[in-house]
């Protein structure tokens, strides 16, 4: 066989071995490198803010909260818990949202092969902003239930509306793909509306919904990051796991099973993991809009479309533009706060536009 | 001769409506056997059950010997390998990236292409001569090279059977001819049983070993290109004004259409007379 491929390969004009090897090695190394970009990014979320705090003190109360180290505090009481308690929480949200955002929306485009999906496509979004709402127009207030019952609502409504629409979508055995997509608008449109008229009554609670479903990251504790952490990586795992079946999907069906992918079951899974990641994204900041499609095409753009970097590169970079707009949403209007689902397509759609403009390739 | 595809009786239909019933053929090992008969005849159809997209109605649709029905997915693409009929294809993928899903078949969930099939995988490029379509996005190419692309990615998944859906409907003549050379030296080499629905009946009597006629929802007619391609078969079936000759240099049958208005009667060739006087 090695024999015969050098033998075919100088039949064919001499093409040279390092040609014939596989280009993985630089998106292999835009991993790596991205990896460290979120570290960088990560610590200038920490320093950077109303009370600027210089990166060596950051680093040495990082350092302090590692076991086993004993570093000297030089400090003030306040310091610390302005990195630890209010801005590592934050910074950790929009990490996670950011990412979980980004490559559910990569993995719904894959899914049903369309370009313009994104995470709210079949219902997620629609039913968490209605789930939310309700929990708003309840007599309860307060942090009831340790996290607050808006999560909880937001987090029901968005599992409820995906499985409504997962069970109008199926016939018998089989999810045809078009029918979820458009059983997921019809529904979609039905919530909003439903929504809509909620909001128009709820009197004097229509300022805090209202920024609630702009999304916002100010609010963040460690608790809640804690309550969604597991969900979001436990379903960004199963994601990343199921990439080259994902690529072969790209395919039409009947391709992909006679290349040994069983398609049912894969729907199942991706759907089921993408659809609890992005729940729990949006039940804690509101459903932020234009990361979970604009980043997996930003992704592409640059590194292509093989699902098995395209993944886990557009976890990385959503992480990264996530935290950074976060940043900007608390820092540019100081101490005044903008909802960050304001900021994500104030400047990532330039952004975007830029790079669409300086690339040319075929995108999707 | 091992018989590797082997259809009992077999009965498929969608939905209620039947296509075809009672169908009966072999495919053994190194032979090549082309699947023709008129458009919405059921040709692909065929393909379908025999890659399992379908289940038959009635009868059992065999490879190797085994019931595809109890062969898992995964295991039946590693014994075939499907070339097919101008098919949507991702056009921001790669031509490579398009032949390593060949490879897909041989892959657990956690293992990645290693050196070993990317070799395999490059030889698949180099027979079809695709090796510089590598880096391209496919959405940037004609329908031939897509075809070849995906003649390699069947290559690429290493099975014993190969299923061809028109393999030269968007080829020219001369790409026809050294396609279906290649598909037929692997064959030969390769002791391959392949099965090719083709549209061609000149190719089909040129290339194929035996031909399978199917019209009105069963198998017509099956044996070899003379045996098949006669005058009143291609006439019944097809419904079509033909003449069938024989081929000058190597005495198989040639199918001609016959213009409009006209009768095989009227333009029956008398040997010795000169086509062009």
């Amino acid at each position: 066989m090695n024999r015969n491929a050098r033998h075919a390969s100088h039949a064919a004009g001499g093409v040279s071995g390092a040609e014939r090897a596989i280009p993985w090695g630089n998106r292999r190394c835009s991993i790596v490198c991205l990896a460290f970009g979120l570290l960088f990014i990560v610590l200038l979320a920490l320093v950077v803010g109303s009370v600027p705090i210089p990166l060596a003190t950051t680093i040495k109360i990082l350092f302090s909260k590692l076991p086993f180290v004993r570093v000297e505090p030089a400090w003030r009481a306040g310091t610390d818990i302005i990195i630890t308690e209010i801005r590592m929480p934050r910074i950790m949200m929009a990490g996670l949202v950011g990412a979980a955002l980004a490559v559910a929306g990569a993995a719904y485009q894959g899914l049903f092969r369309n370009p313009l999906a994104d995470p709210y496509l079949i219902g997620v979004a629609q039913g968490s902003s209605l789930g939310a709402v309700v929990g708003f127009m309840l007599p309860v207030t307060g942090r009831a239930l340790g996290t607050g019952i808006i999560p909880l609502f937001a987090f029901a409504g968005a599992l409820a509306a995906t499985a409504v629409v997962y069970l109008l979508a199926r016939q018998g055995k089989t999810l045809p793909v078009t029918t979820l997509i458009l059983a997921g608008v019809a529904l979609g449109s039905l919530l909003t509306s439903i929504m809509s008229y909620l909001i128009i009554s709820s009197g004097d609670k229509m300022h805090s919904i209202v920024f609630w479903l702009m999304g916002s990251f100010s609010l963040t504790q460690w608790s809640d990051v804690r309550m969604i952490f597991g969900y979001i990586v436990i379903g960004t795992v199963v994601i990343l796991i199921f990439a080259r079946p994902l690529n072969v999907m790209q395919l039409d069906d009947e391709q992909a099973q006679q290349l040994g992918v069983n398609v049912e079951k894969m729907k199942l899974i991706l759907l089921g993991a993408a659809t609890l990641i992005t729940a729990s994204a949006v039940s804690f900041v509101g459903a932020i809009g234009f990361v979970g499609i604009i980043i997996p095409h930003a992704v592409r753009l640059i590194w292509g479309a093989d699902y098995r970097f395209l993944l886990p590169l557009s976890v990385l970079s959503g992480a990264i533009f996530l935290i950074l707009t976060d940043l900007i949403a608390r820092t540019a209007l100081s101490p005044a706060e903008i909802p960050v689902g304001v900021v994500t397509a104030l400047f990532g759609a330039p952004f975007f536009l830029y790079i669409l403009r300086k690339k040319r390739r075929v995108i999707f | 001769m091992a018989v590797d595809i082997e259809l009992q009786g077999v009965s498929l239909g969608y939905r209620g409506r039947l296509v075809l019933t009672g169908v009966d053929f072999t495919v053994g090992a190194g032979e090549l056997v082309g699947l023709i008969g008129p458009n919405g005849s059921g040709k692909s159809t065929i393909i379908r059950a025999l890659t399992r997209i379908i289940a038959p109605l009635k009868g059992r649709v065999l490879i190797a010997g085994r019931d595809v029905l109890e062969i898992p997915r995964q295991e039946l693409a590693r014994l075939i390998g499907v070339v097919p009929q101008m098919p949507l294809l991702p056009s921001a993928f790669t031509g490579l990236e398009i032949v390593l899903m060949g490879r897909n078949p041989h892959l657990g969930l956690f293992e990645h292409e290693g050196c070993g099939d990317v070799e395999i995988v490059w030889k698949a490029m180099d027979l079809t001569g695709t090796h510089e379509l590598a880096r391209r996005s496919v959405g940037e190419l004609s329908g031939g090279q897509i075809q070849s692309l995906l003649i390699a990615r069947a290559l690429a998944q290493e099975t014993h059977v190969i299923l061809l859906d028109e393999p030269t409907a968007n080829l020219d003549i001369g790409r026809q001819i050294e396609i279906l050379n290649l598909i037929k030296r692997l064959c030969r080499e390769k002791n391959l049983a392949v099965l090719a629905a083709v549209h061609d009946l000149n190719l089909a009597s040129q290339y194929c070993d035996r031909l399978v006629l199917i019209g009105d929802g069963v198998v017509c007619r099956e044996g070899t290109p003379s045996e098949v391609l006669t005058a009143e078969n291609i006439g019944t079936v097809y419904g079509a004004h033909n003449c069938v000759y024989t081929h000058p240099r190597n005495g198989l049958p040639v199918v001609l259409a016959t213009g409009n208005g006209h009768t095989a009667a009227d333009t029956a060739y008398r040997p010795g007379e000169r086509m062009d006087s």
